[in-house]
């Protein structure tokens, strides 16, 4: 699984993406996360609000963090 | 999204099988209303009860004479204090709720192809609506121009954005009264629409970067959104700035205190007073590098004004501190060409100038204190 974190290097980017890490080893999923900083990367998932989350091509949130009990509940829906 | 009114009754339950599984524990609509009512009342008890429970602590408890200056600092700290974080809790709280209805792609549907003037009313009003921290200014500003808003309209919604701010909106409704939160709501969204009306005028989009306009974008799943995820929205939206400002405020109003009681009354008027002209300009530049502590700032206008400072130098001041920030300008610079950059501060500078020169002039003062 792929999860994606959008955000051009804001401090909750950052928050976001260790939440994403978390969550992920919370979720026993495999997935690799991976910051994505360029505009036009970000812009292509239609993207206006940062920091934004996207698992395997969805956007799930945008503009905020979500709590990683929801990140986890988006992992194992996406794997079943 | 067309139809709010139809998807919310659909998505009051949050569909277990759907891609955007929003079940949280606890998100139980019923118990979200109990618990607000519940907080409402308690909140409209307690906030009925602060003028006298400062009394009590500043000559009760503390035992301090009335009309010194300590008991003076005391009694302005322990009334402003719960005050204004009471109001900004209940404020950011309502505020956090209604901007769920307003996400940037609905506004940007709303203004696409908007012509001048309307669309920079618009985009005023939508730019307070629609919440966004300045670190999307970049991804809004290249969603916006690729989609058919002009320019002009998307500066309006990027200038009133920051400029008519909800925390600075509350202290002036807890320290000055309505008709001064007014005059800032007024002022700053018609600071917003000129400037915008301005910068469409001067046709400068040859100054953003050529590339902004060949830009592919996406279109992103748009979630639907229940009661239950809008009050929970409004929850996370006072945990986060109530919890981000409160240390600065505080701060603030001690510092605001300590003018209260201490500083003689009418020190300001030679400074920043009515009569020297040049605080108006000195204001907005002093504001443009402070930036993070409007929340603390306010505060200490307020008591400067209640020593002789005029209310048009207090408001350009604030409104410099908020709306002109080099941090944003910094982030700006990605997407824009200097000479637009300039214009940006130029125009939004001169608008802040002009209402701080219009209250000084009329004497506003008077009127609303």
């Amino acid at each position: 699984m792929e999860i994606k974190v959008l955000g051009s290097g804001c401090s909750n980017c950052n928050k976001l993406y260790e939440t994403a890490l978390k969550a992920v080893e919370q979720s026993g999923v495999q997935a690799e996360v991976e910051k994505i900083e360029e505009i036009d990367q970000i812009m292509s998932y239609g993207v206006m609000l940062t920091p934004a989350l996207v698992i395997d091509g969805n956007v799930m949130s945008t503009g905020k963090i979500p709590d990683s009990s929801q990140i986890v509940t988006w992992l194992t829906t996406a794997v079943s | 999204m067309a139809n709010p009114g139809k998807s919310r009754l659909e998505t009051e339950r949050p569909a277990a099988e759907g891609g955007v599984n929003i079940a949280l524990p606890g998100g139980d609509l019923g118990k979200h209303l109990t618990l607000m009512a519940v907080g409402l009342v308690a909140w409209i008890l307690m906030y009925r009860e602060l003028a006298g429970l400062s009394q009590w602590i500043t000559y009760d408890v503390f035992g301090l004479a009335e009309g010194a200056a300590l008991g003076s600092s005391v009694q302005f700290f322990t009334y402003d204090a719960p005050k204004v974080l009471m109001l900004l809790t209940l404020v950011v709280f309502g505020v956090g709720i209604m901007r769920t209805f307003f996400t940037p792609e609905r506004t940007r549907a709303i203004l696409a192809g908007r012509r001048e003037v309307a669309g920079n009313f618009m985009g005023g009003g939508l730019g307070i609506l629609t919440p966004f921290c300045s670190c999307s200014a970049v991804p809004l500003f290249i969603g916006f121009l690729t989609a058919g808003v002009p320019l002009g309209v998307t500066f309006s919604f990027l200038i009133a954005a920051p400029l008519v701010n909800e925390v600075a909106l509350v202290l002036l409704l807890g320290l000055f009264g309505w008709k001064v939160a007014a005059l800032y709501l007024v002022t700053g969204l018609s600071v917003a629409i000129l400037s915008g009306i301005i910068i469409g005028r001067l046709g400068l989009e040859r100054w953003v970067e050529p590339w902004v306009y060949e830009m592919q974008t996406g279109e992103a799943g748009i979630q639907k959104m229940g009661w239950t995820e809008r009050i929970e929205e409004g929850w996370e939206a006072v945990k986060d700035i109530v919890g981000r400002v409160w240390p600065y405020m505080l701060v603030g109003i001690a510092v605001g205190a300590a003018i209260h009681g201490y500083v003689p009354q009418d020190a300001m008027a030679s400074i920043m007073g009515r009569e020297a002209w040049w605080s108006v300009p000195a204001a907005v530049i002093l504001g443009i590098p402070l930036y993070t502590n409007a929340a603390g700032m306010i505060p200490i206008v307020e008591a400067l004004l209640s020593k002789g400072a005029a209310l048009g130098t207090a408001l350009a001041f604030m409104m410099a501190v908020i709306a002109l920030s080099f941090p944003e300008f910094v982030i700006l610079r990605k997407v824009l060409r200097p000479g637009l950059i300039g214009v940006l501060v130029g125009v939004v500078g001169g608008g802040i100038l002009l209402v701080g020169y219009l209250f000084n002039l009329l004497n506003v003062a008077d009127l609303v204190l």
